[in-house]
């Protein structure tokens, strides 16, 4: 029997463009080629475990640990005492959030996050409101930025942690962290940061940045899957975290459990290319990014972008395309891989909670694409995608009821919907 | 997801794409779904005033592969049939025809809503037509 498992059939347009195009990099990344070759040497020669103290196989395999602790602090200004390895942000923002909580219990118990946060921080939050604590989820603005006067004012004696994502997996939204971090040392009120999509992508400091917890993963930059880290800070001030897995006392007893080798390769390695490549790869994804743009807004009208152009990252595009349901937009670039907010496209069959948290609109969410642009995207590819996109939104448009009803002049907003409850 | 054949072919090629005139007597026209929720369809239809036969039927439809299946279907098979037997397609015909999944049913659902609220629209202006109605108006 065959081990091989090929699950994408290839072909290539007559441009040379090979499809299909993986243009999801908010989902996640293919590991980079240089990453992976200085990940294998640790699946085999070096198998140690990084907590054998006496004998070299223990040695290799720390030293590699030390290694990437040292790249990855590099990467955002930290201390490689300051990381923590994780198997990845899910377990990260848990162990930030769930390890304060617990820890500062006596200080207070209110935590401040946004309606716009990944499902990782929310859910986690959700849970501590069961066991007495008290959570505020700040509306955005209709950019998708966090008000920091509203986040003054949701800040009170009982506060002890604030967490608020760098950048939007969805909406690619950039917040102003290094303001909200101010407002939050000033009180001294703990700042934990998810940082999954904005690490390697844009500029990150946790001191400029006033940061006290940030997480990350590897796969989103490059690196495998199954590994990632959390800073914690450890003076000014020092950050203490009850575990959330306990055990061998491994990562300065906050994480327990046998360190991931090869996956920390991976990752310190993924950090480094970041750290080597950004001011060039950013400058070349987010010209990709505005030649999508500039060509969907040039073959297109009534397209809508979701979130603030300005502060957004580079790779970052989120459209609604109105008239035009998600799911049957995703089917007709069935070649391309990218998300919708749609209902049809969500586990949940709800539409994207970002884009409803910007008050878009249900409709416009139903009708929204996220392209992720990455470091393997081309010209070429891009030019495809923005051709296939506007071909069958145009297409789509034809078949809608609504396009002809706007055409005509009604106003969608008036008519009465004869919805059934679904 | 995984579309079936037939789902893929209708988007492809979905058949009676198209609009008729909303007031012309023997045309009935159904609207049903809503934006939010990610699915509206438009179903029309023209019947013969003498047989009570559907003669043509046209669609347009704003949701997912599986919306535009289902109503471009509904059109293929009320087209020919008399309002009696039209009113008879149930959404489970559907459902067979096209293998849709369990997350897709309601699209189904909204198809049949759709010929039925053609048949109701057309049969409201019959009746409206009547002399007697003519009269009272």
């Amino acid at each position: 029997m065959s081990t091989e498992v090929k699950v994408l059939q290839q072909t290539t347009t007559a441009s040379g463009v090979k499809l299909p195009i993986y243009m999801d990099n908010h989902a996640t990344t293919p590991v980079d080629p240089r990453v992976l070759a200085e990940m294998l040497p640790y699946f085999g020669e070096y198998f140690g475990n990084a907590a054998s103290r006496n004998h070299p196989f223990g040695w290799a395999a720390e030293e590699a640990v030390e290694k990437s602790r040292e790249r990855i602090a590099k990467l955002i200004g930290a201390t490689a005492k300051e990381i923590i390895f994780t198997s990845g942000a899910t377990e990260s923002n848990n162990l930030a959030i769930k390890g304060v909580a617990e820890m500062y219990r006596e200080k207070g118990n209110h935590i401040i996050t946004a309606a716009t946060e990944h499902k990782a921080v929310l859910d986690t939050c959700k849970r501590l409101e069961k066991y007495g604590y008290r959570v505020t989820y700040m509306p955005l603005q209709k950019d998708g930025l966090v008000d920091l006067d509203d986040l003054k004012r949701a800040m009170d004696d009982k506060t002890i942690l604030v967490t608020i994502m760098a950048a939007n997996n969805e909406i690619g939204v950039l917040q102003p962290v290094a303001e909200i971090g101010k407002l939050c040392r000033e009180r001294g009120i703990l700042f934990h940061s998810d940082a999954v999509q904005a690490v390697g992508k844009v500029p990150m400091d946790v001191n400029q940045m006033s940061i006290d917890l940030m997480s990350m993963t590897a796969h989103k930059i490059y690196g495998p899957k199954g590994v990632g880290a959390l800073y914690v800070r450890r003076k000014n001030p020092r950050v203490q975290l009850a575990p959330l897995i306990d055990g061998g006392g491994h990562e300065r007893g906050m994480r327990s459990g046998t360190l991931n080798v090869p996956g920390i390769v991976g990752l310190g390695k993924a950090c480094e290319l970041c750290m080597q490549e950004m001011p060039k790869e950013s400058c070349h994804i987010a010209g990709l990014r505005n030649r999508l743009k500039d060509k969907l807004f040039a073959g297109l009208d009534e397209i809508y972008i979701n979130g603030s152009m300005e502060h957004r990252l580079p790779g970052n595009l989120n459209i609604s395309f109105a008239y035009v349901e998600g799911e049957s937009l995703l089917m007709g670039i069935n070649d391309v891989a990218v998300s919708s907010g749609s209902a049809c496209t969500s586990a949940t069959l709800e539409p994207s909670y970002v884009l409803k948290a910007l008050g878009a609109g249900d409709d416009l969410a139903h009708s929204s694409i996220r392209f992720g642009i990455g470091r393997f995207n081309t010209e070429a590819e891009v030019d495809y995608v923005a051709n296939k996109l506007i071909e069958t939104v145009l297409r789509l448009r034809e078949l809608s009821p609504l396009y002809e009803m706007a055409k005509e002049g009604i106003d969608l907003k008036s008519v009465k919907w004869q919805a059934e409850a679904h | 997801m995984a579309y079936s054949d037939k789902v893929i072919d209708h988007y492809n090629h979905p058949r009676n794409v198209g609009s008729m005139d909303k007031s012309n007597a023997e045309v009935g026209t159904g609207l049903v779904g809503a934006p939010e929720c990610g699915d509206v369809m438009k179903l029309q239809i023209k019947v013969n005033p003498q047989t009570n036969v559907i003669e043509d039927a046209k669609f347009k439809t704003f949701g997912c592969g599986s919306a535009i299946a289902s109503s471009s279907l509904a059109t293929e098979w009320v087209k020919g049939k008399t309002i009696d037997e039209a009113l008879a397609i149930r959404n489970t015909d559907i459902v067979k025809e096209l293998a849709l999944p369990p997350v897709k049913i309601h699209c189904s659902v909204l198809a049949e809503d759709a010929i039925r609220a053609a048949i109701g629209d057309w049969k409201k202006k019959q009746d409206t037509l009547k002399p007697v109605a003519m009269e009272a108006k």
